[in-house]
């Protein structure tokens, strides 16, 4: 199975915990595609930053295009208002790394 | 590199709310834009243009004066066009009956046909309207932030329908232009999100990029062109004045 990482950062004035963000992607992913979408997604969190409020995240790569909207659509975290805007996405989680700290 | 518009972001004009609007204008420079169309009122004062201009200097963006017509009734659409044509760079009518649909689709001084985003059966833009549009190179506008904001049903039935008006326009090569359509700094996003996001309605990814770049900055630079004061015809331009004609 083939997947892709993808790079998000948090606007917000709050601060943000790692489990409202992943329950705010997952909340807008199962709201766009339902839970059969959400099955084929894959969508798993891998690493957050509160201090950057960056976060990385891995999903199937035949949905990625559903994975990107969905963390695109996320309007609020925690019923605080926030964007999430996609930085990057990568093959390989070493790559994405890479990029992110050059 | 490719140069992004955002041709619909609904900045607050008024001097009170100059703070709000350099937030915003900062904001879309930082996402990639570089230039912003704005919805600029008739009341609008000649210090409130200035400002929004200066502040757009500022953060090197290219300021679009946008006049965004919502007629009553076609006889009404008529008479704003033709006052507010020449002093705005684009025009676009929000279509609230099929009659003023039709007939901003054939009106060549229309650029962006709109429609409702919270009434998805007000929306016109079918077949014959898009015959039409295509002869008049008026462009079927998208606002982007509904989508954002929208939740549910409502977001189900707006997708469904701008997939619909996405296949037609594009069977028709009426041009499509994708804009963000809000005030709220947490509904902006990155053309290339956008990009992603059309993904909803089907959008292809040349096509979105187009709808962000090309399809409106041709829109602009178009009647940017007609409203120089060089301008007389279609192809035919002042290219000297005065003393300089002597001996041409």
């Amino acid at each position: 199975m083939r997947h892709r990482y993808i790079a998000v950062k948090i606007d917000s004035e709050h601060e943000i915990e790692g489990r409202d963000l992943l329950n705010a992607v997952s909340d807008s992913l199962f709201k766009i595609f339902g839970e059969y979408g959400a099955s084929l997604a894959e969508l798993t969190p891998i690493d957050y930053d509160p201090r950057t409020n960056c976060a990385v995240f891995r999903c199937a790569h035949k949905a990625l295009e559903m994975a990107k909207a969905s963390i695109i659509a996320v309007r609020e975290i925690n019923r605080k208002k926030a964007a999430a805007q996609i930085i990057y996405v990568s093959g390989t989680l070493k790559a994405l790394r890479k990029r992110l700290t050059s | 590199m490719k140069k992004f518009v955002d041709l619909n972001l609904r900045l607050p004009i008024a001097k009170h709310e100059v703070r709000r609007a350099e937030e915003l204008i900062k904001r879309s420079a930082e996402l990639g834009y570089s230039s912003i169309g704005v919805p600029i009122t008739t009341e609008a004062d000649q210090s409130e243009i200035q400002d929004l201009e200066r502040i757009c200097n500022e953060n090197k963006l290219d300021l679009i004066k946008r006049g965004d017509l919502k007629p009553k009734n076609v006889r009404d659409l008529l008479s704003s066009l033709r006052s507010l044509r020449r002093k705005r760079e684009v025009i676009a009518v929000y279509c609230n009956s099929k009659s003023i649909a039709r007939q901003a689709a054939r009106d060549h001084r229309v650029d962006l046909i709109s429609f409702s985003s919270a009434d998805p059966r007000r929306r016109f833009f079918d077949s014959a309207e898009a015959e039409l549009a295509s002869k008049t190179s008026s462009a079927l506008e998208i606002d982007m932030a509904p989508l954002i904001m929208l939740d549910g049903f409502p977001r189900a039935r707006l997708i469904s329908r701008i997939r619909r008006e996405v296949t037609i326009a594009k069977k028709l090569n009426v041009p499509i232009v994708m804009s963000s359509g809000t005030a709220d700094k947490y509904l902006l996003r990155k053309p290339q999100d956008y990009v992603a996001l059309a993904y909803l309605f089907d959008l292809d990814h040349q096509t979105a990029l187009k709808a962000l770049s090309e399809a409106p900055l041709k829109i602009v630079e178009r009647n940017r062109e007609k409203l120089s004061p060089n301008y007389v015809a279609p192809g035919v331009y002042i290219v000297r004045r005065g003393r300089d004609c002597h001996g041409v």
